[in-house]
């Protein structure tokens, strides 16, 4: 069974907000969409987002670490968000585990929002129905784009390849592999939600120079100086020993 | 979380309506067994009423927390798993019963449908009320569930939360059953009171209960665990944006601790204090107590929507910890 | 049943920043509905960053000028009271009043332009024209890294060049530099991660690309050559550097005449026969080495001789002489970790670790590829080595006085460890590497400018020696910003930081009047932000203003617009052509050259108009040569005919556009002008990448194929190898005229001080010069800005998405600085310099060095500017740093000097001293300075207050 997700690597992301706006342009002329923005232009602009970059520090000056922390619906394969639905607006696709919205169904009573630890719905104000990140459904099976193109929006624009997509339960993919072998993890695991989405923590990369390393034999300070020679005058053993 | 207002007036308006029926059948199911004198039967039509009136008012309430509402309809169909679609189903089943009864009542229409043994008829009034009173208890359990349920509110996810809706309720109902009895049948005011007393004071325990066991709650997630970062100095500089999101504005509610605590013995004062003193002051006085049961009505009522608010006030959404900072 | 819409999508290039990305953009019924990277771009590969995907809120922002504005008679300026006119208006008054101008004195009319991509064009407007006064936005920008590392390695970071990601195993990343060729960086330095590469971040503030660094540095601003000389006294005491690199490919075995009393005190000793070479621009191969073989002075690079790059020696003539490495040696024998980790913060034990890992990164991980080439001397070389260290740096290390030291020290570092053109360290980008310095000379006195005739020489170039100063008799400017003054000898972008203030005092003359196209001059571009909006309205004792004309071009109603006397609307980059030009910036790559277009993918909104047709017209209105035929006829009907048939020369064969060239379309780089060469670039991508053999790939600075093929497509004139100055002779020479040496021109007296004391051949360490002027008791702070990723400059505070994530912003405080001074997160503080105030927000940040405060640039906002409401967060509680920074510094008995780099008038942005208190607690919760607010302008859209943005709503919902 397939589950499809993103597997997003906090070891590169430099937090620049690309799969924020280019997921809100995608989503807010196409399936899922419009997205609302109100006050786009005065005090407060708030508007609805499938998908938003948080920063956050750790540690103390100067062992503080500054992590970039995108964050979208998780996918969960034990979504709660589901089963509270009083319409069944809000579902769990079986063939490719994406939760979805059914915009048409929805009555926007916002119980599913309380019922995701995540906070990765959004009631649109504007349409008054809840929203999430779709995973681009309305891409990823589109016959119309080129098979290069079949990936959500935010996946497509991210410059440092920090949003890896595929199916996770299949061990060959690279999602399954960067799970695997970079220390993958899911939020908040404490829940029992088996998030699809996973991330990768940082990892350091370190040189290690020996203090015998430093010197080598061709050290070019051979070539161009003498080492300083003693004055003829300056103390010896000589002067002081006979054997 | 953010306490609606909707929300606020749904739960407080029908628990009422469901304690008021239930003081209703009460009386009835006592008179039955000779243990108060049997009211006229308007009592009960216009208990049935203003009950109605309640469940109605908080259905009404009710839509206001939709942003959908036209399509209300859709919400009984997930009964298999959503607390919510009972609620739906199981409210309007219970007003359709109250009215039933009502209606008998007014009607006078109460043919006996069966012998029991020992020659006890089973009266249409007492078989009405007898499922009305299950679905009562089924909306207060539908309803608190809805809160119950969410374990990620752990204010909320605990059997407490359906004894309180259910004690709360009741309570609230019996308080303005104990009014109605003053108006119209006197004779039932300290049986009712009695109870109404009873039920403020099991609330109050109930209610005390979950306010020491909230205290206590050790937040199942952490900053730690919702970025998933060991480390025990982490805080957020952003959160995404900066005119505040649905999530800002839905699990928050924006006020100030101290403003929190002043709500908390607000109603600590008006939901359980005065009503029991004034219920108490009722049972003695000489005089009419109609108004001073209706001023312990009003005072109950007001103090749990505070408590109502502050029960969403103080729940803690651990979504939270992703939306703590602007910059 | 609704129609199914129409899809269509169209290539050109992004305009959110510089980046310059290849995009494609879906259009829907014709409408904007999703702009995506393009993958065979070679920029961006596909992917596209935050300001590229909200490009459609660009479209629709009501901040949008749509029709020429006249200053309503009477108002008066800075109140925004504007009147539409038509183009045909605007242009008779244009071309009534810059005529007459042009007929008596040229240099009254000023055109200073902003990040425009179009300097090519601006340039030749402006030379054509007649008047010097001409600049982009270098000069306030980054300045410091282009002449630093130009006047070092001939090639710099920047548009220029970068660090070879693909192959470096080390990265240091110095100082904020996230706005420059951000998309290929950011895909790089997550490859490089990923390939298992150390990365290293030097910055006061741990935001960005720093965010992900291996190892963050925090280091106190301006501080960074102390840093920088002293990881060169460790990898010289060390001997760490790449000697035979330095041997052949630099100056450092070049003997340096070192008898202070002899009148070529600190110039290279040259052979005899010296006399034959050509004078032209490059570097004589004349120099002296001294052989350790048959220890005596030979020339350079003779064949099997091998220099001492230490010691002292004595010619015949009892000349003494140092290699420039010994005298390199001799500079940083004091900069001891210890003595920078006093100045910087940075312990010395992490100095020294740094430079060890430098160094030995470089030595034992050597790369070979077997890529066989030439040098410049005919020795052939059957593989390509590189030392895997690479660095990157922009803004951070230049915006301060003394960062042009600065940059030249990282660039004789990067020299030092071989890694200048090599794999894995830094690569150029055509048309870099060009001589040091390169070709291009300012006019050389007054009588370059002439009424009705052209500038005579570049209005921007590089001067080589002192003779090449724009200077008058007496040593005065003749620039408006004074810039190739001896006040600022290298200023090779201009000063556009100081052309208002200069022109308000009518120092070093008044002008008449001010054009200026995309700089937000009275707010985020200017320093001193409340005086120099005062001096934009001020007005002499006839009550005229001060500056009599102001001309502003741009798409939107920024805060300098309201001061404009004319207001012309510019298009956004859907809407016009452009081009990204070999002649100005292109977008090359380390393979070879590459330059791109834009071409439009919807109409013009309103009447709206590019710059570029503006100047056109303009040119041709005015009748200027390049853009008239000899008949005196207009000579191009428009731009995108401009762009295919100019050419630098008649019958040059170069061009704009690089690609596609020829008749059919058959030649690259040089050709005749090809009718059809726009659909060409159409159809492939709006892109043309030369990819250059691999054997021109590397060593191009003395790579014989490279140069030559260089040479022959007349990307350069010569084909000399460009050496690297370790030692800058250049330098020297206006030094020694300060000491009264040589034979060129003389500083004036009050000059001579400061040139000789700047002007050092080899970097050393200083004070900022405003750090200098402030008492730091009083003053503990630096203050700095940074760059967010998803804005750029002041341009996107109108854009709808982009703003909710950046819509005001807070002054960062390390905890304990902020706890010292009794404040909270996110109280209310003053932060004042000697010379303003400004109150904001505080945030808590561990992020931060402690002796530093920061904050996001740009966000703040005039009330009502960019169309916002004026309860927008961005002017209630966004500010600008700008109010606290001053464009002059005290300069005693000759008035005020530039608050700008002495070496090359770069402005001092980060130099900055600040302290912070509690603001009171009866004070309003609302940033201070507050100021009028803008109302908007005629035919502007009305600012909707909920937006259900759904492309081509015809289409569907």
């Amino acid at each position: 069974m397939t589950q499809l997700a993103l597997v997003i690597d906090l070891n590169v992301c430099v937090g620049c907000q690309a799969c924020v706006t280019s997921c809100k342009e995608w989503n807010t002329s196409g399936e899922a969409g419009p997205l609302v923005d109100m006050n786009p232009y005065g005090a407060d602009p708030t508007g609805t987002f499938f998908n938003r970059v948080q920063t956050f520090e750790v540690g103390e000056f100067p062992n503080t670490e500054t992590v970039h922390f995108p964050k979208s619906c998780l996918h969960c394969e034990e979504p709660p968000c589901v089963p509270v639905c009083p319409t069944g607006a809000s579902y769990k696709r079986k063939e490719d585990g994406i939760v979805l919205v059914d915009y048409d169904k929805c009555i926007g009573c916002k119980y599913c929002s309380w019922a995701c630890p995540y906070g990765v719905r959004e009631v649109d104000a504007q349409r008054r129905v809840m929203t999430k990140c779709t995973l681009c459904v309305d891409r990823i099976y589109d016959q119309d784009l080129p098979e290069w193109d079949r990936k959500p929006a935010c996946v497509r624009a991210c410059p440092t390849n920090a949003r890896l997509y595929g199916d996770i339960h299949d061990p060959n993919s690279v999602v399954s592999q960067a799970i695997r072998e970079n220390g993958g993890y899911q939020l908040m695991p404490e829940w029992g939600t088996k998030p699809a989405n996973h991330y990768l923590p940082r990892r350091k990369t370190r040189i290690t120079v020996r203090e015998d390393e430093l010197e080598r034999a061709d050290n070019p300070l051979k070539i161009d100086s003498q080492l300083p020679k003693p004055g003829r005058d300056e103390p010896s053993l000589d002067d002081v020993t006979s054997w | 979380m953010h306490p609606a207002f909707s929300v606020l007036f749904l739960t407080t308006l029908i628990g009422a309506g469901q304690g008021l029926f239930l003081a209703l059948f009460s009386v009835e199911a006592y008179a039955e067994l000779g243990l108060v004198p049997a009211p006229g039967s308007d009592f009960f039509a216009i208990g049935s009423l203003l009950s109605l009136g309640l469940l109605g008012l908080g259905l009404f309430a009710s839509f206001f927390h939709l942003g959908r509402p036209e399509r209300a309809w859709r919400t009984a169909t997930k009964w298999r798993t959503s607390w919510l679609s009972r609620e739906v189903i199981v409210l309007p089943a219970f007003m359709g019963m109250v009215f039933l009864y009502g209606l008998a009542h007014w009607l006078q229409f109460n043919p006996p449908l069966g012998v029991l043994p020992g020659d006890n008829f089973v009266l249409l009034t007492v078989l009405l009320g007898i499922l009305g009173t299950l679905l009562a208890f089924a909306l207060f359990v539908s309803t608190a569930m809805i809160y119950a349920a969410v374990k990620f509110l752990q204010e909320w996810h605990s059997p407490l939360t359906v004894v309180n809706y259910t004690l709360l309720g009741a309570a609230s109902g019996f308080t303005l059953a104990t009014a109605l009895a003053a108006w119209a049948e006197t004779g039932l005011v300290p049986f009712l009171a009695g109870w109404a007393i009873i039920l403020t004071l099991l609330g109050l325990v109930g209610r005390v209960t979950s306010l020491i066991r909230n205290a206590r709650i050790q937040p199942k997630s952490t900053l730690q665990t919702a970025i998933g970062i060991k480390h025990p100095a982490i805080q957020q500089k952003s959160q995404g944006f900066m005119g505040g999101s649905f999530n800002t504005r839905e699990f928050f509610h924006h006020r100030s601790p101290a403003f929190l605590r002043a709500v908390k013995w607000l109603f600590l004062i008006s939901a359980f204090a005065i009503p029991t003193a004034l219920l108490a002051l009722a049972m003695v006085m000489t005089v009419d107590p109609t108004n001073v049961l209706i001023a312990a009505f009003v005072i109950q009522y007001l103090g749990l929507l505070a408590e109502r608010w502050f029960f969403f006030a103080q729940a803690n959404h651990p979504q939270n910890l992703y939306y703590q900072s602007v910059s | 049943m609704a129609q199914t819409p129409s899809q269509e999508v169209k290539n050109t290039t992004c305009y959110m920043c510089a980046c310059r990305c290849g995009i494609r953009v879906h259009l829907r019924d014709g409408e904007v509905r999703y702009i995506d990277g393009n993958p065979d771009h070679p920029i961006n590969k596909g992917v596209i960053c935050a300001k590229g995907s909200s490009g459609i809120m660009k479209q629709y922002s009501p901040a949008r000028l749509t029709q020429p504005l006249r200053r309503k008679p009477g108002a008066e300026r800075g109140a925004a009271e504007f009147e539409p006119i038509s183009w045909d208006e605007a242009f008779d008054t244009l071309a009534e009043r810059l005529g007459r101008i042009r007929e008596t004195d040229p240099k009254q009319f000023a055109l200073f332009t902003g990040r425009d991509q179009m300097q090519a064009l601006t340039g030749l407007f402006a030379k054509q024209y007649g008047t010097p006064n001409y600049a982009a936005h270098g000069g306030f920008c980054s300045v410091n890294m282009a002449a630093g590392m130009i006047y070092t390695i001939g090639g710099s970071f920047w548009e220029f060049g970068g660090p070879d990601l693909d192959r470096s195993k080390l990265f240091v990343m110095i100082g904020t530099a996230e706005d420059h060729h951000s998309n290929p960086l950011k895909i790089a330095i997550s490859k490089f991660k990923r390939d298992g590469g150390r990365f290293i971040s030097v910055n006061p503030v741990r935001t960005g690309y720093s965010a992900i660094a291996d190892e963050w540095v925090p280091i106190r601003p301006g501080t960074d050559s102390a840093l920088l000389l002293a990881i060169i006294h460790e990898i010289i005491a060390k001997g760490l550097y790449d000697r035979d690199f330095l041997v052949r490919y630099s100056n450092a075995g070049q003997l340096v005449n070192v008898d202070e009393a002899n009148d070529e005190f600190g110039m290279f000793l040259r052979s005899e026969v010296a006399g034959d070479e050509e004078e032209g621009c490059y570097d004589p191969q004349d120099k002296l080495w001294w052989d350790r073989k048959s220890d005596r002075p030979v020339v350079t690079h003779t064949p099997d001789a091998d220099p001492y790059l230490l010691g002292e020696f004595h010619l015949q003539d009892g000349t003494s002489a140092k290699p420039a490495f010994q005298l390199l040696q001799d500079r940083v024998q004091e900069y001891t970790p210890e003595w920078a980790a006093r100045i910087t913060g940075i312990p010395a034990d992490t100095i020294r670790r740094l430079a060890h890992e430098m160094g030995v990164t470089a030595r034992d991980q050597r790369i070979e590829l077997p890529i066989a080439w030439t040098d410049s001397w005919g020795v052939e070389h059957d593989s390509v080595t590189g030392n895997p260290v690479s660095f990157h740096a922009m803004r951070g290390l230049a915006a301060h006085s003394n960062g042009f030291h600065t940059i030249r020290a990282l660039a004789i570092l990067m020299s030092l460890l071989g890694t200048i053109d090599r794999p894995g360290g830094f690569r150029h980008k055509a048309p870099f590497p060009r001589p040091i310095p390169p070709c291009a000379r300012p006019p050389k006195g007054p009588e370059a400018v002439q009424p009705g005739q052209p500038l005579d020489g570049m209005v921007l170039g590089w001067p080589a020696d002192p003779d090449d100063l724009f200077v008058d008799e007496q040593g005065g400017p003749v620039r408006i910003d004074k810039a190739f003054s001896w006040e600022y000898p290298l200023a090779v972008h201009g000063m556009m930081h100081n052309v208002i203030t200069n022109a308000w005092r009518g120092d070093p003359y008044k002008i008449d009047t001010l054009m200026i196209f995309m700089a937000n001059m009275a707010w985020n571009s200017t320093m001193n932000t409340v005086d120099v909006r005062k001096m934009l309205n001020d007005k002499d004792e006839n009550g005229e203003y001060k500056i009599p004309f102001l001309v502003v071009a741009d798409a939107f109603q920024s805060e300098m617009t309201a001061f404009a006397d004319l207001i012309l609307p510019d298009t956004t980059y859907l809407e016009r052509h452009d081009v990204m030009s070999m002649l100005d910036r292109p977008i090359s790559e380390y393979d070879g050259p590459i330059d791109s277009v834009r071409i439009p993918v919807v109409p013009p909104k309103g009447e709206c108009k590019p710059f570029q047709e503006v100047l056109i017209e303009l040119g041709s209105r005015l009748q200027l040569p390049a853009f008239t035929t000899p008949e005196g006829k207009r000579k191009y009907r428009d731009y995108p005919d401009f762009v295919i048939n100019y050419e630098t020369e008649p019958g040059s064969g170069i061009g704009f556009l690089a690609g596609w060239r020829g008749k059919g379309g058959e030649k690259s780089l040089r050709g005749e002008p090809n009718p059809n060469q726009w659909e060409m670039y159409a159809k492939n991508n709006c892109v043309f990448h030369y990819e250059l053999p691999k054997s021109y790939q590397y060593m191009r600075n003395w790579n014989k194929g490279y140069l030559e093929w260089s040479q022959r497509n007349r990307i350069t004139r010569y084909a000399e190898p460009i050496l690297i100055h370790l030692y800058s002779e250049v330098l020297m020479k206006f030094r020694a005229a300060a000491q009264g040496k040589g034979v060129s021109r003389r500083p004036p007296a009050h000059l001579a001080q400061r040139v000789e004391t700047y002007f050092d051949p080899l970097p050393f360490y200083y004070d900022p010069l405003e750090c200098q002027a402030t008492d730091k008791h009083t003053y503990p702070l630096a203050a700095v800005t940074q760059r967010p990723m998803a804005m750029y400059h002041s341009w996107d505070s109108q854009n709808a998405w982009l703003r909710q994530i950046h819509a005001h912003n807070l002054l960062f405080v390390s905890p304990r600085t902020a706890k010292a001074a009794g404040i909270d997160d996110e109280d209310w503080i003053w932060v004042e310099s000697q010379w303003g105030k400004v109150r904001c927000m505080a945030k808590y940040s561990e992020a931060v060095e402690p002796g530093t405060v920061w904050t996001w640039n740009a966000i703040g906002k005039a009330a009502g500017a960019w169309n916002l409401t004026p309860q927008a967060n961005e002017s209630r509680k966004g500010f600008l740093l700008n109010h606290l920074i001053s464009e002059e510094l005290p300069g005693g008995a000759q008035g005020p000097i530039s608050n700008s780099d002495p070496v090359t008038g770069q402005a001092a942005w980060y130099d900055v001293r600040v302290r912070i208190y509690k603001a009171g607690a009866d004070e309003p919760e609302v940033t201070s300075p507050q100021f009028d607010t803008m109302k908007p302008y005629p035919g502007q859209a009305k600012r909707p207050r909920i937006w259900n943005f759904f492309a081509a709503k015809g289409g569907k919902k």
